[in-house]
């Protein structure tokens, strides 16, 4: 008699799992023009609720504007370990290139980063890696500043994933506003383990 | 224990009852005030309803596409049929890398593995880094809420623990100067750590990637700095398109919390430069709900908590008094499917309102499920005897008019002249905590009798 294998425990549970299948549904069809919300004055809303979840929104018509505003903020001044990932706006203090450990960024005090665009209802920029060394750089900061063209605002989530190929970057993701928890009763606190501040630069020529 | 005798020490405690019940209310509110300020909310429910029908209706394949695509993207998957594999899988991944520390963010599915003291018992230091769950690890407790782990200690308790744990002043309770002390406190562990562990919120079958939301960014940091990365779900965390992320970001915060979104929805479809991540996909009981046709839609609920902040029961009973990793409607639903020898009280740990099947953003019917469920534990003959006696008396009763009148007529009387001693006695268990209303002078048969007259001298 030939001993039979054992099973593995992928076979064992994709075979459970086609002998219960539920009888057939169809997907819905999911349209990013479909009635969903949307707004007349888009960024006016993502900046009200940017305020809302703690963070702040500026425009400025070009880079030079929003580094003379960078340069008003006391975290930014205060921080002693800064970097920026668009030139021309803010500066960086120690050799980016030269960090291959993200470890090293540990204490960076203030980031200015690249968001690609923003949405109105929720308040999230999107972000990805490609625009970092280190992914980190989103999180592990102080303060950070993320920095987006003025023009890319969508009104809702669904407009969002319509313009964005979700898997092209290992990382990549919504943010809206500082870290926060309300873990304590209730309280909001901002800053629980990422950025303490969130100041959103809408740029008009970037 | 029973949930009763439990929830009984929980509202012992009259004053952190009531603070409990606000505290929860204050959430549902904030979550009434989102869903309706977004025009489509009933849509978004009912097409997020529909993407988990059809998931569930595919979901082989899926999981073998989500597989396929997560491998290609470099991502390792694991198969875990029950929680011991589970468990098994995240130390041997651990020893191959010699990992001492780990530093974890929220994963219910790790809890109803416990995966924590399997791994201290090997050795490995694990610190939970979302804020109220380490409040509750510090504290040598479980979580009572699965979005708000800690929803049941008070500031100064927090306070108290973190004077002992992490040195800060005797008697401080400022929520901002304790939040920051575990910021400090943390950050240390993030930097010192040689792997991350999270849950998963959703997988995306199309694009073999992962997304986890988080408001603090623990997730993010505890994955971003040490070189290996290890997420753990629940095989139904599956979703068969990246555009169907747009219906349960929207639905997810606003139902959890009452925010328009998470602070960070991150996706994550591979590991850094010379780093490994991996997928364990756990079964545990799962596949044998998805068997059933009353319960399988409770595979659906994508754990935002929405059905406890609105549970009277849960408010006024506590989490812990579950006994069970997800507490609440859905926690009574899937725990006892688990193991209904232990937990057969909590389908009746419900009045029924239907409250939660109101607010479920992905419309799961769940007091149906509890009612059904109750035949379920009648039928395997799980129901104690009390319980089964008194529905015996009260259907006995129900059925034969002529008794129901007396019976009926008896109480009215007896309940207005009999002293309070007498009413409020041991035998009374719903005058435990309040009082029964005033009894009428009339049954409701005669007052409609009286009232037909009045209208047109009894016949028209």
């Amino acid at each position: 008699m030939i001993a039979k294998a054992p099973k593995s425990s992928r076979e064992t549970i994709l075979g459970k799992i086609r002998a219960a299948l539920p009888q057939s549904a169809p997907l819905p069809e999911l349209d990013a023009t479909g009635p969903w919300q949307t707004f007349e004055d888009r960024e006016a809303r993502f900046s009200e609720v940017l305020k809302f979840v703690g963070g702040q929104t500026v425009h400025v018509k070009t880079v030079a504007e929003a580094d003379a505003h960078l340069r008003t903020l006391e975290p930014w001044a205060r921080g002693k370990v800064r970097c920026t990932m668009v030139p021309g706006l803010g500066d960086t203090t120690f050799d980016l290139k030269a960090i291959n450990d993200p470890h090293q960024l540990e204490n960076v005090d203030y980031a200015v980063l690249r968001g690609h665009f923003c949405v109105a209802e929720n308040g999230a920029i999107w972000v990805t890696d490609d625009t970092v060394h280190h992914r980190v750089l989103y999180f592990i900061p102080q303060h950070i500043s993320l920095v987006v063209p003025a023009s890319q605002i969508v009104n809702n989530m669904h407009e969002a994933y319509a313009r964005i190929k979700i898997g092209e970057h290992r990382f990549a993701g919504f943010i809206s506003g500082p870290s926060k928890t309300a873990d304590i009763e209730q309280s909001l606190v901002i800053g629980a383990h990422g950025a303490r501040s969130l100041t959103v630069y809408l740029v008009d020529e970037l | 224990m029973a949930h009763p005798a439990l929830a009984q020490a929980f509202v012992d405690n009259r004053e952190r009852a009531q603070w409990h019940d606000k505290a929860l209310w204050f959430v549902r509110e904030k979550r009434d005030r989102m869903a309706s300020s977004v025009p489509e909310w009933e849509l978004l429910r009912e097409t997020a309803s529909n993407i988990k029908r059809h998931t569930q209706s595919r979901m082989a394949e899926y999981l073998e596409q989500f597989e396929a695509n997560a491998t290609k993207n470099g991502i390792v998957v694991h198969w875990a049929a029950d929680a011991h594999e589970h468990n098994e899988i995240v130390l041997s991944i651990l020893k191959r890398h010699s990992v001492k520390r780990l530093v974890k963010s929220k994963s219910m599915l790790t809890e109803e593995c416990h995966l924590n003291p399997f791994l201290e018992e090997h050795g490995i230091d694990v610190v939970d880094t979302d804020l109220g769950e380490r409040i509750v690890q510090l504290r040598k407790e479980t979580p009572s809420h699965i979005v708000l782990p800690a929803i049941h200690i008070r500031k100064e308790e927090v306070g108290e623990c973190f004077h002992e744990h992490l040195g800060t002043e005797k008697g401080a309770s400022d929520p901002n100067y304790l939040t920051e002390a575990a910021r400090n406190h943390l950050r240390e562990r993030f930097c010192r750590a040689d792997a991350g562990l999270t849950g998963v919120n959703f997988a995306i079958a199309e694009t073999g990637g992962i997304v986890i939301c988080t408001n603090e960014g623990n997730a993010d940091l505890g994955v971003g700095l040490p070189k290996i990365h290890i997420a753990c779900m629940g095989m139904e965390k599956l979703l068969p398109r990246a555009k169907d992320l747009s219906v349960f970001l929207r639905l997810l915060a606003r139902s959890a919390t009452g925010q328009p979104v998470t602070t960070y929805s991150s996706h994550f479809h591979g590991p850094q430069p010379g780093c490994e991540m991996h997928v364990v996909i756990v079964d545990n009981g799962r596949s044998e709900i998805l068997k059933s046709p009353e319960f399988r839609r409770s595979l659906d609920c994508i754990r935002c908590g929405a059905c406890m902040n609105t549970c009277p029961v849960y408010r006024r009973s506590g989490g812990h008094s579950y006994e069970a990793t997800v507490p609440g409607p859905i926690g009574s639903i899937l725990t006892p499917l688990q193991t209904p020898e232990k937990h057969n009280s909590l389908p009746f740990a419900c009045t029924l309102c239907g409250s939660c099947t109101d607010v479920c953003p992905v419309k799961i019917d769940l007091h149906q499920q509890l009612f059904t469920l109750r035949e379920l534990l009648d039928n395997k003959r799980l129901i104690g005897t009390s319980k089964k006696l008194s529905m015996k008396v009260v259907s006995g009763v129900m059925s034969r008019t002529w008794l129901f009148n007396l019976l009926g007529g008896i109480a009215r009387t007896s309940l207005r002249f009999m002293p309070r001693f007498l009413i409020y006695n041991p035998l009374n268990a719903w005058g435990k905590q309040r009082d029964l209303p005033d009894a009428p002078k009339q049954s409701f048969r005669q007052q409609y009798a009286e009232r037909q007259k009045q209208k047109g001298g009894g016949k028209s």
